[in-house]
């Protein structure tokens, strides 16, 4: 039994949660649909440590489905790269689950809710899909799963505040054209290869690099998937989508599915296309930097002015994005390491601060900063938990935030690039303005004296310190992420991810 | 105990008593209780640590590993030792101080205030037994975040005021400037352990160290070099005990330490000397010493005007590091001591004034020595330790900065810190000669701004008959400051004999 785990673990980690799904509608029942959905990611999240631990030093794993060989069959590829942001998205998973089961109670009507846990299931399905793929359609097609079950949850928000409909359909337009985008460029690398295997394609492409049809399926690629991990022209959808969406599920998508699209990025421009094609001209440099630059501030700015907490931290979302790019565009190791590692330390935070904001609007039942003012009396752990994330938001030492800052700074530096190190500073002290002014409203402002407000039950706290916690000790103890994300992003460079894999499954199948 | 087990206890010691302040908020005795006896220990275990470094034992801890080569650890050096000691004695005082000051002012939120208190006293353990500048940096900010709830503790619009500059300028100035300083410090080294000589040596060139020293001393704002100043005289907002041990002690000395230990063991004296890269520093220090001295003549806030004085007398200290020869460096670790015990009497003598009389400007302080003579005394005492005449002990440190002036060849720098002395003269001790000679008290317009300040219960009589000391409790701490001043002053040999080693190891 364990052998067969084991050897089918890349599997396993896509099917617990797509079979749980449909048992979730079948058995109609909230409290079983829960029961299995927090199963399903108890599995996938045990599975992805255990993936991690394998290939963390560098291996890389492979699995052909149905004992299929590639490039016909479907393969499923694991290297450090991929394998932490499996990690990523089963460990939030899991923590927001818990809270959700308490905080949809006041958000989306009973009869709602196991329709609730099988969209959830399937958008968790469709983003540890993309991840561990190793074949270019069937990322497609994990995307689609995860998105269309993403406008769903999106949409439920609406029987608290309508205009959670109109940000679903924003959101339902923008990603079907990104998604369109996507498959033309597949469409058109297909056309000129003959292949979707990821592996294939990098051994085909490597020799096409001068051919116009590959060159705009890089583009496609790219500016669909832009689209999809809100780059910052293209980033429209993601605050109305965050701001009108429960709570738990604001909290999954912040801290999953622009970290899956990072990731996916990051597979087609490093293992896909060769690494020199992107950068070989310096054309994608051109782009990325400014408009990661210009997120970084365009973004923290609009977010000071925020008035809606949630949009508040979905404007920080795009800026902190914005880094990510910024360790992509610097085209180095360590640069390509600092976004890796703030996939992982920025979804652990946004999370963690999503789920406390959460608390606090299942308590006072508005998410605007005027209705917080004094907070702090009454729901001190909730918003000890709002300090925490905020100085993680900001960079403090300590937190895992400033891990990321460290890295990326240093990737700057390494390259003698001092300008980009000083707008990395400088737009962290934008991060500083706004989350103080939360901070000043929790603690400094006089509690209305009518004031009802409740420390939140245990059920939405636990989670919330969980990741809270996590956010300190990644902070302290950061050579682990630090670690993997070298290996990953090293073997990104040397390109890995095609080269001899270890073969998983082959004694256990049948 | 083990070497490894003292660090770790003279951390945990102020954090427990951080912890144990949340959890008795409601048991004031138990609780202030509780955080004296922490603070005796803290002192307790700091000594023995001494004691253990005395005998030649090396003290270091390391705990987590943040990146591959780069720890959170610790290490016991002379110079973190002192101000160790400096700020864990002081805390004693203060929190004694703060007791009957918050109490006797009838103050709020005692639980957070001294919670916060503790903590910023675990984040001075954290900054005074750092062994690189990670984790350097990780106390510094952890001290900024601790210390902004005292800031803006009465909670006014001037007190948030006050804390958004406070918060503003520290942490801007630490994130612009002293992370981009470390991270490239650890790019160009690929260390960031403090190590006797410095570790930037034949790095790189001069011109480049001047701008690498630059984001250090502007990086580390709460040194107050101009023009990074504002933050202290806003932060004047706080109660008086937060002005007192963390305003003139445990914050500011934090940065000026902060830039000693830096300049002596990243960038390494003999190397600063060498490639001339302080010059600048030297003069920017020298012009914020004169420029914060004639700021502080003409304000009539006494707080104020403390904050300015501190602002100027922290400069000596970064001049002691820019002057780039070994007594300098020296005289800066000295002034650490001594003028963290003048200025600590100093600002608890200003809060026993507001809490017996509710008066906060120097002009409304006419002839009250004559009913707080013992106040009026420490705070003498205290003025003439920061001014620097014998038998203080803020002479010598003044006498050894002036020898490293001499020392490195600027005949300029020992004429400014003498005209700085005749300028403290000028602004320090008016207040104290008012105090005692200078016309008797105005009972006009008073009695409306005394109500309830001493005590209550005889709001019949007139304000001079009220006029008497503040509580024992606030009077106590200043008298045992202003001796220790005095002690320093026989002490001070001791000092200086223990902070030799901190240049040794060079080239």
């Amino acid at each position: 039994m364990m052998s067969l785990v084991e050897n089918h673990a890349a599997i396993l980690v896509v099917i617990l949660p797509l079979i749980a799904a449909p048992l979730a509608m079948l058995f109609g029942n909230r409290n079983v649909a829960f029961l299995l959905s927090l199963a399903a990611s108890a599995g996938s999240f045990l599975l992805s440590i255990y993936l991690l631990m394998l290939v963390k030093d560098g291996a890389v794993l492979a699995y052909h489905i149905g004992g299929w060989a590639p490039p016909l069959g479907i393969e499923y590829r694991v290297d450090a790269a991929n394998a932490l942001v499996l990690l990523i998205v089963a460990a939030i998973s899991l923590a927001v689950l818990p809270y959700a089961r308490t905080s949809i109670e006041k958000e989306i009507a009973e009869k709602n809710h196991t329709l609730f846990y099988a969209c959830f299931l399937l958008c968790f399905t469709g983003l540890m899909g993309v991840t561990i793929t190793g074949d270019a359609f069937n990322v497609f097609v994990f995307l689609e799963i995860s998105s269309l079950s993403t406008y769903v949850l999106v949409a439920l928000g609406a029987e608290k505040d309508r205009r959670a409909l109109s940000a679903a359909y924003d959101y339902l337009v923008l990603g079907t054209i990104g998604a369109t985008f996507f498959v033309i460029g597949l469409g058109l690398i297909y056309m000129a290869t003959g292949t979707l295997n990821m592996v294939d394609l990098s051994e085909r492409l490597a020799s096409m690099e001068g051919n116009r049809t590959v060159r705009s399926a890089f583009a496609f690629i790219i500016i669909g998937m832009g689209l999809k991990l809100a780059i910052y022209p293209l980033h429209r959808w993601l605050p109305g989508a965050y701001t009108y969406a429960p709570s738990a599920v604001s909290a999954f998508l912040a801290a999953t599915a622009t970290k899956v699209a990072i990731y996916v990025v990051i597979r087609f421009m490093f293992s896909v296309f060769s690494i020199k094609f992107g950068f070989e001209q310096d054309t994608l440099k051109y782009i990325f930097f400014p408009f990661a630059v210009i997120a970084v501030f365009a973004a923290s700015f609009i977010a000071v002015f925020q008035i809606n907490v949630k949009r508040m931290l979905a404007y920080s979302s795009v800026a902190q994005i914005g880094y990510m790019l910024l360790g992509i565009a610097l085209f180095s190791a360590t640069g390509l390491s600092a976004t890796l590692v703030h996939l992982f330390n920025h979804a652990v935070t946004k999370g963690a601060l999503f789920l406390a904001i959460g608390a606090i609007i299942y308590q006072i039942g508005s998410p605007l900063m005027a209705n917080m003012s004094g907070l702090g009396k009454k729901m001190p752990w909730t918003c000890a938990a709002i300090v925490v994330g905020g100085l993680s938001l900001i960079g403090v030492p300590g937190t895992v935030g400033f891990v990321s800052k460290w890295v990326l700074l240093m990737a700057a530096l390494e390259a003698g690039l001092w300008p980009v190190s000083l707008m990395i500073v400088l737009s962290s002290l934008i991060a500083v303005v706004y989350v103080w002014k939360l901070v000043e409203i929790l603690y400094l402002e006089p509690l209305p004296k009518d004031s009802q407000a409740r420390e939140a039950p245990l059920s939405l706290l636990v989670p919330t310190w969980c990741l809270i916690l996590a956010t300190l000790w990644f902070g302290f103890a950061a050579d682990f992420t630090v670690h993997v994300s070298d290996i990953a992003a090293q073997s990104l460079f040397d390109g890995k991810f095609g080269q001899d894999a270890i073969i998983m499954g082959t004694e256990g199948r049948s | 105990m083990t070497p490894e087990n003292l660090i770790l206890t003279a951390l945990a010691l102020p954090l427990a008593a951080c912890i144990a302040c949340l959890i008795f908020a409601k048991q004031p005795n138990l609780r202030d209780g509780l955080t004296l006896l922490v603070s005796i220990a803290l002192l307790g275990t700091v000594i023995s640590i001494l004691q253990q470094f005395q005998s030649g034992q090396v003290i270091e801890a390391s705990w987590w590993n943040f990146n591959p080569g780069v720890a959170i650890a610790f290490k016991i050096e002379p110079l973190g030792l002192i101000f160790a000691l400096v700020a864990s004695s002081l805390w004693i005082a203060t929190h004694i101080y703060g007791v009957g000051y918050m109490r006797g002012n009838n103050e709020k939120k005692h639980a957070r205030f001294f919670a916060c208190f503790a903590f910023a006293i675990f984040a001075t353990m954290g900054i005074a037994f750092s062994a690189n500048l990670l984790t350097l940096f990780l106390f510094y900010e952890l001290l900024t975040i601790s210390t902004y709830p005292l800031v803006a503790h009465k909670e006014t619009p001037e007190a948030k005021a006050g804390g958004r500059t406070y918060l503003g300028i520290l942490m801007s100035t630490s994130i612009v400037f002293l992370l981009t300083a470390i991270v490239w410090t650890y790019v160009i080294t690929g260390t960031m352990d403090f190590t006797p000589g410095g570790i930037l040596t034949g790095k790189t060139e001069a011109g480049f160290l001047a701008i690498l020293l630059a984001l250090f001393a502007f990086g580390i704002g709460k040194a107050a070099l101009m023009p990074f100043h504002r933050w202290l005289p806003a932060a004047m907002v706080a109660p008086t005990p937060v002005s007192a041990l963390l305003h003139a002690v445990a914050v500011v000395k934090a940065g000026v330490f902060s830039m000693l230990k830096i300049g002596v063991y990243i960038f390494g004296i003999d190397n600063l000397a060498a490639t001339g890269a302080s010059q600048w520093l030297m003069w920017l220090a020298a012009f914020s010493i004169l420029a914060a001295s004639l700021i502080a003549m003409q304000q009539d806030n006494l707080k104020r005007r403390l904050a300015y004085s501190t602002v100027s007398q922290l400069s000596y200290i970064t001049l002691g590091v820019a002057l780039a020869s070994s007594m300098g460096a020296i005289g800066g670790g000295l002034h650490i001591v001594t003028h963290a015990f003048g200025k600590i009497t100093l600002f608890m003598c200003a809060g026993a004034i507001y809490v017996a009389t509710h008066k906060t400007e120097i002009s409304q302080m006419r002839g009250l020595g004559k009913a707080m003579p013992f106040t009026f005394i420490a705070f003498g005492i205290g003025a003439l330790s920061i001014i620097g005449l014998p038998p203080l002990g803020g002479s010598w440190s003044k006498w050894l900065l002036m020898v490293g002036a001499a020392d490195a060849g600027q005949q300029v720098m020992i004429g400014v810190l003498m005209l700085s002395s005749a300028l403290n003269v000028a602004y320090l001790l008016p207040i104290f000669a008012r105090g005692f000679f200078d016309g008797s008290i105005k009972s006009d317009g008073d009695d409306g701004d005394d109500g309830g300040g001493d005590g209550g219960g005889d709001g019949g009589k007139s304000f001079r008959e009220n006029l008497k000391e503040a509580p024992i409790l606030c009077v106590l701490p200043p008298c045992l400051t202003a001796a220790g001043c005095l002690v320093l002053f026989f002490y001070a040999g001791k000092i200086e004999e223990f902070l030799a080693p901190i240049i040794m190891g060079g080239s």
